[in-house]
């Protein structure tokens, strides 16, 4: 997608299971179900919860009894912690849902096609204080089974969560380390700066 | 909801029940090898000090985390800025117990001057206030942490009286006790100095459950407040 902006350009690798993503030939398709996204406003599709749910699971496997299907929209919101609040309403449409659930849904659609990395791209910055303090308690808890990448211009929540900190500055990665480290002392005066409020 | 720092809130608190613990434990041998003349365990006081400067240091690194990750607020920010300030008072505690020990060393193949009868009460008294120091702050106990601070002139009255004993006693009537009677009276005075150190520890204390400095402000106390 970034080969449609003018002037976008890319360096460096990224490498998945020793793949690089930015190789012209990486099927993105397959890269896709390995890096699941989540956006900054959450994104359902127009359709009910339990069609948002099973969505990437049509698209990715072969066609699937519906009890493997129940079964997986109960795991996956059970994973965000929605299924005891959704569970009878499975069929209503997922826009009706409020910002905090809809970005839950969002995320419980991504753990159903088992992606091995989860990428949050500002995942709490349209919700309030307590409904981002319990999605940060979800990621958490993804954790432990997913490795999760969040961009996020609040420091406060990258110190909360992370385990390790990159800091990027116009398009360059200027340092990267345990989160801890980066946060009592970091290496480059850059980092240094931005932490500390005397950038710019 | 409990919030993931309470987690580390409450292991913080550990961490610092495990330092009084050592401080404790440190202050009761030294004076045990005083008491029955045991150069080992005197010798373990010491050797177990590296130890108690490692979790002082584990304690401080801790706290600059919570801090720079957490960004805590109101009593979150006091718990964890009396922690480290508790953490470096019980580190000094140990300290003390390393000279009262390394004292003991110079004394323990000589006879002894007199029955030790003073230092075990004022030993008791630094214990006490240092066992009850780390109860208020354990359990946020503002009437415990005052009981510290009303406790601290009788350490010094009874520091004073050894004083004059050793001083008028021993020292002056017979050079010849000197040598044995400075290492008692220094003890005295190590002794003291951990009741002072207990006495910082329920100040912060104080002010750590209701914000307010009673350090240096003793009209504070006086007025009931």
């Amino acid at each position: 997608m970034n080969d449609l902006i003018e002037g976008a350009r890319t360096e460096g690798e990224v490498l998945i299971d020793d793949t690089d993503i930015l190789d012209p030939r990486t099927d993105l398709v397959v890269l896709r179900k390995k890096v699941g996204m989540v956006f900054q406003r959450p994104n359902p599709f127009p359709l009910s919860i339990y069609e948002n749910i099973v969505f990437g699971e049509k698209i990715h496997a072969d066609r699937l009894t519906r009890d493997k299907l129940d079964e997986i929209v109960e795991r996956s919101l059970g994973d965000v912690l929605l299924w005891d609040e959704l569970k009878d309403q499975l069929n209503e449409p997922a826009m009706r849902l409020s910002l905090e659930q809809k970005q839950r849904l969002c995320i419980a659609r991504l753990i159903a096609v088992k992606p091995d990395v989860l990428l949050m791209d500002e995942p709490c910055s349209t919700l309030d204080p307590q409904a981002t303090a319990r999605v940060e308690e979800l990621m958490r808890e993804l954790k432990n089974r997913y490795t999760i990448i969040i961009v996020t211009h609040n420091m406060q929540q990258a110190a909360r969560v992370s385990d390790d900190t990159g800091f990027m500055l116009l398009g360059e990665l200027i340092e990267f380390g345990k989160t801890h480290e980066i946060f009592t002392a970091p290496q480059d005066k850059r980092t240094e700066d931005y932490i500390t409020g005397r950038y710019g | 909801m409990e919030r993931h720092v309470d987690q580390e809130l409450k292991e913080l608190n550990k961490d610092i029940l495990k330092m009084g613990a050592l401080a404790e434990e440190a202050i009761y041998k030294s004076i045990e090898a005083l008491k029955n003349r045991d150069r080992e365990m005197a010798g373990s006081v010491i050797e177990n000090d590296s130890n108690i400067d490692k979790l002082e240091l584990a304690i401080d690194e801790k706290c600059i985390d919570l801090i720079a990750l957490y960004q805590p607020m109101a009593k979150d920010l006091r718990f964890i800025t009396t922690g480290m300030k508790i953490n470096s008072e019980l580190e000094r505690i140990a300290d003390i117990a390393v000279d009262i020990a390394q004292r003991t060393l110079e004394i323990v193949d000589k006879p002894l001057l007199k029955p030790l009868i003073d230092i075990p009460k004022l030993t008791a008294i630094a214990q006490n206030m240092v066992k009850m120091s780390i109860d208020a702050f354990v359990k946020g106990d503002i009437a415990l942490a005052k009981k510290v601070l009303l406790s601290d002139s009788e350490a010094d009255q009874l520091r004073n009286v050894i004083q004059k004993e050793l001083i008028e006693d021993y020292m002056v009537k017979d050079a010849a006790t000197a040598p044995r009677a400075v290492q008692l009276l220094l003890i005295a005075r190590f002794l003291e100095r951990i009741c002072d150190h207990a006495t910082n520890i329920a100040e912060d204390v104080i002010y750590m459950v209701q914000a307010e400095v009673v350090r240096h402000h003793p009209e504070k106390l006086k007025n009931g407040k």
